[in-house]
């Protein structure tokens, strides 16, 4: 029962638990922005009827799911405020900019050319509203940015000092520029947007190839295997150097976590593991690995040398090694499912596999695994940093709300909780309802010039 | 205090009033849809009159949220865990707001239930938002941590709680307002929005002047000098009573009017809003010991910091007022 009245440890799960949740939903909008956006110009370009059905089919996707990220994403930029109010007193000088400039340049840019998408139709010309599904998604991607600037702070934190000590001390900003672009924010925006963009290419090819299994073969479905499966593909293989160039930055720059990710105890080269297990009380590993690859990937040489975890003072690394080591290694070994899953879909668009159904079923876990894929990217990313909630300087312990008790935490867990459970009960009801119920609905013969909203929000 | 402390002051003031003024309309509307939307097309008017700009309007909220956290961490660190209960119901009623608003048209069977939600996740901010603010002027016992040492019931005081009720109606006659100008014409429903109009800005005077004499008996002067009755406070004061005035005034037959109401409300916002910063200043958070009061002296971020805020805001609130302005002409005129 204590571990139920730590306001640590429930501000952990709380902010865990929602952020996992909404970023659910991240991949999904801003990889649904990205095929919305592509959709709708072959739309606007050819003026056909199939083409426009689909496109309006798959605004309804995007906008259903769209609406729980901007909803679930409220939760966090709060949170900051209500449950880590110690944190934000000491990072205020920095963390702050990038949230107020998320709003400015990227939230104001989505919600009011969304607004656009889903009551404009016939009110502004074809042109603008092309425009504005671009705009949405480049506003997706903005607010990705922002993100990722403030969160990579808290990796790898650079220009700033720290003024004060004890409880009064706080980072100051000492160049905007330094603190934006640190060490690791270009090489994580890269690696999180094309994940997005996976998942955004999959669920496309997943749906198309659903309609494929269903026997509803067709102009739509193949349109859809064809541009999920070639955007797929370009992601997947800009996804390798971009990964890369990520574990460089862990391994410089966050060297405990590094050790964390391969479970490694002792100063060494770092082994790769395929598959294995950490016995966290013997300090040992059991896996099958790679000798030195590990080093290789992140120096081009096997013989590098990096810590282990003994190397660091016992209250500097984080706890857990083996889950750490567990959720990293499944995000690499799903790797390999995206890759097989991209590949068939090329097959299946380039007409192979005509009459059969298991390349399709295999397709139709793209998606969930890509999702799953991200999930264990950040639980690697935000574990393996603990104890620190700013890498180095400040520890996650000392960033809580003093002032909120472990009853109120309990209190809102439990609200949030029913409430995100309802919520992803009736996205998922909706979702699953309009792609079954197919772009086939959304034809219509001529749109007339007061054609009112897409009714979408009706 | 530095300059730019100031200007960051002033400037949250702005992103709140554009909160207030933008959003206050739709989150009125949202409150008027049980008693206004007595059949389908009259709720289907109302949803809709708000539903291609609702979400832009919010995100003025989260605009000034950043804000407060980058210009004046301490302040928002102490409100946002302070009012920790209250923060989470209105962020609980924001999320089955923006659900509800989304799903009304295609979840059917449930449309009671999106209705209530659409309400609810209406009411909740709307009363919030002004009993917070409350408290703020009359100030929060605070610990040498600048956290907050009271309770949440102690939070629902006499002041705070009509400070709710302010807010709450001024946004009762801008929804209504907003109606008022989004009907169609010679409907029952624009004829109920304009008198409502009229009713709610009167009854705003009221609880106003209630307001007011409960401030100048009980909070002033208790105030340890944290709160002032200057000049600039007294302008806003009266921009306030001018513009509720202005909206009894659009009378209710006459169309023409329908913009001056809608703007006169949000002239009313500014009034409000800006007498708040204008008796709080120089604190942000007084505290009942002064002593430890989050003021902009000690609680602004570093010149650097604000230098590079006010750059990005320079760059930034352009871009969003021509959004606003391609939107709202874009959407313009009566709903059909």
């Amino acid at each position: 029962m204590d571990v139920l009245l730590d306001a640590t440890f429930l501000a952990r799960l709380q902010f865990a638990g929602t952020a996992i949740y909404h970023y659910m939903f991240v991949p999904l909008s801003i990889g649904f922005g990205m095929i919305l956006a592509i959709l709708q110009t072959k739309a606007y370009k050819t003026k056909d009827a199939h083409d426009e059905a689909l496109a309006r089919f798959w605004l309804r996707l995007f906008a259903g799911t769209f609406v729980v990220g901007v909803a679930t994403g409220i939760t966090l930029e709060f949170s900051f405020g209500t449950n880590w109010a110690d944190y934000s007193r000491f990072v205020g000088d920095i963390f702050g900019a990038p949230l107020a400039a998320e709003a400015l340049f990227a939230f104001f840019l989505e919600s009011v050319f969304l607004g656009v998408l889903l009551f404009g139709k016939g009110k502004v010309s074809p042109k603008f509203y092309l425009v504005s599904a671009w705009l949405v998604w480049l506003g997706s991607c903005l607010s990705a940015l922002w993100i990722i600037i403030a969160n990579s702070w808290m990796q790898t934190p650079a220009g700033y000092e720290v003024v004060g000590t004890g409880a009064a001390a706080k980072a100051v900003l000492t160049s905007f520029f330094e603190a934006a672009f640190n060490p690791s924010t270009l090489q994580r925006y890269a690696h999180v947007l094309l994940a997005l963009f996976i998942t955004g290419a999959l669920t496309c090819l997943a749906v198309g190839a659903y309609y494929k299994l269903k026997g509803r073969d067709g102009k739509a479905a193949d349109k859809l295997i064809k541009i999920g499966a070639i955007a797929g593909l370009i992601t997947g293989i800009l996804m390798l150097p971009a990964a890369h160039m990520q574990a460089v930055v862990v391994a410089e720059e966050q060297p405990a976590k590094l050790a964390a990710m391969e479970g490694q105890f002792e100063t060494q080269a770092a082994d790769l593991s395929l598959i294995g297990w950490v016995d966290e009380e013997g300090q040992e590993l059991h896996a099958i690995s790679i000798p030195g690859f590990t080093s290789f990937l992140a120096s081009w040489d096997f013989d590098t040398q990096y810590p282990g975890l003994n190397d660091f003072p016992a209250d500097e690394v984080p706890g857990g090694i083996n889950a750490i080591f567990q959720v990293y290694h499944l995000m690499v070994a799903l790797i390999g499912v995206l890759a097989i899953v991209v590949l068939l879909g090329l097959a299946v668009w380039r007409g192979m596999f005509a009459g059969k159904k298991w390349p399709l079923r295999i397709i139709l876990i793209g998606p969930v695994a890509a999702i799953i894929a991200i999930q264990m990217g950040w639980l690697t990313a935000e574990l393996g940093r603990q104890p620190w909630i700013v890498y180095g300087e400040l520890k996650t312990a000392d960033a809580i709300s003093l002032s909120v008790d472990p009853w109120m935490l309990i209190i809102t867990l439990i609200l949030f909780l029913v409430i995100y459970t309802v919520i992803y009960v009736i996205w998922w009801k909706t979702f699953a309802r309009a792609v079954k119920e197919g772009p086939e609905k959304y034809m219509v013969a001529d749109v007339p010039a007061s054609f009112e909203g897409e009714g979408v929000l009706e | 205090m530095t300059g730019f402390g100031i200007l960051w002051f002033i400037l949250i003031a702005v992103l709140i009033i554009g909160y207030f003024a933008l959003d206050g309309f739709d989150l009125g509307v949202g409150v008027l849809y049980p008693f206004l939307g007595k059949n389908e097309r009259d709720k289907r008017i109302m949803r809709d009159s708000v539903g291609p700009i609702w979400d832009g309007n919010e995100v003025w909220l989260l605009t000034a949220g950043g804000a407060l956290f980058a210009a004046f961490a301490p302040a928002y660190a102490t409100s946002f865990s302070g009012f920790y209960l209250a923060i989470m119901l209105v962020l609980f009623g924001l999320i089955i707001r923006a659900i509800s608003v989304e799903y009304r048209s295609h979840e059917p069977g449930h449309e009671k239930l999106w209705d209530v939600c659409f309400f609810i996740g209406s009411l909740l901010p709307a009363l919030l938002f002004g009993v917070a603010v409350g408290n703020v002027i009359a100030g929060l016992p605070l610990n040498a941590h600048g956290d907050y040492t009271g309770t949440f019931l102690a939070l629902l005081n006499p002041f705070a709680l009509i400070c709710g009720v302010l807010g709450l109606v001024h946004m009762l006659a801008q929804g209504a307002a907003w109606l008022a100008l989004k009907a169609p014409l010679g409907e029952a429903l624009r004829g109920k929005a304009s008198r409502l109009r009229r009713l709610f800005a009167a009854i705003d005077l009221v609880v106003f002047v209630v307001a007011a004499i409960i401030f100048f008996v009980a909070v002033l002067p208790n105030s340890n000098g944290t709160l002032s009755v200057n000049v600039l406070a007294v302008i806003f004061a009266a921009l306030f009573i001018i513009g509720d005035v202005g909206v009894i005034a659009c009378g209710m037959d006459d169309p023409k009017r329908d913009v001056l109401g809608i703007v006169s409300a949000g002239a009313g916002c500014v009034g409000l809003v800006g007498m708040t910063f204008a008796s709080l200043f120089p604190n942000i958070i007084p505290a009942i010991n002064p002593a430890y009061s989050i003021t902009i002296a000690n609680a602004a971020s570093s010149d650097t910091a604000l230098l590079a805020m006010t750059i990005i805001a320079c760059i930034g609130v352009p871009l969003v007022l021509i959004y606003h302005v391609i939107v709202y002409r874009a959407f313009r005129g009566r709903i059909k």
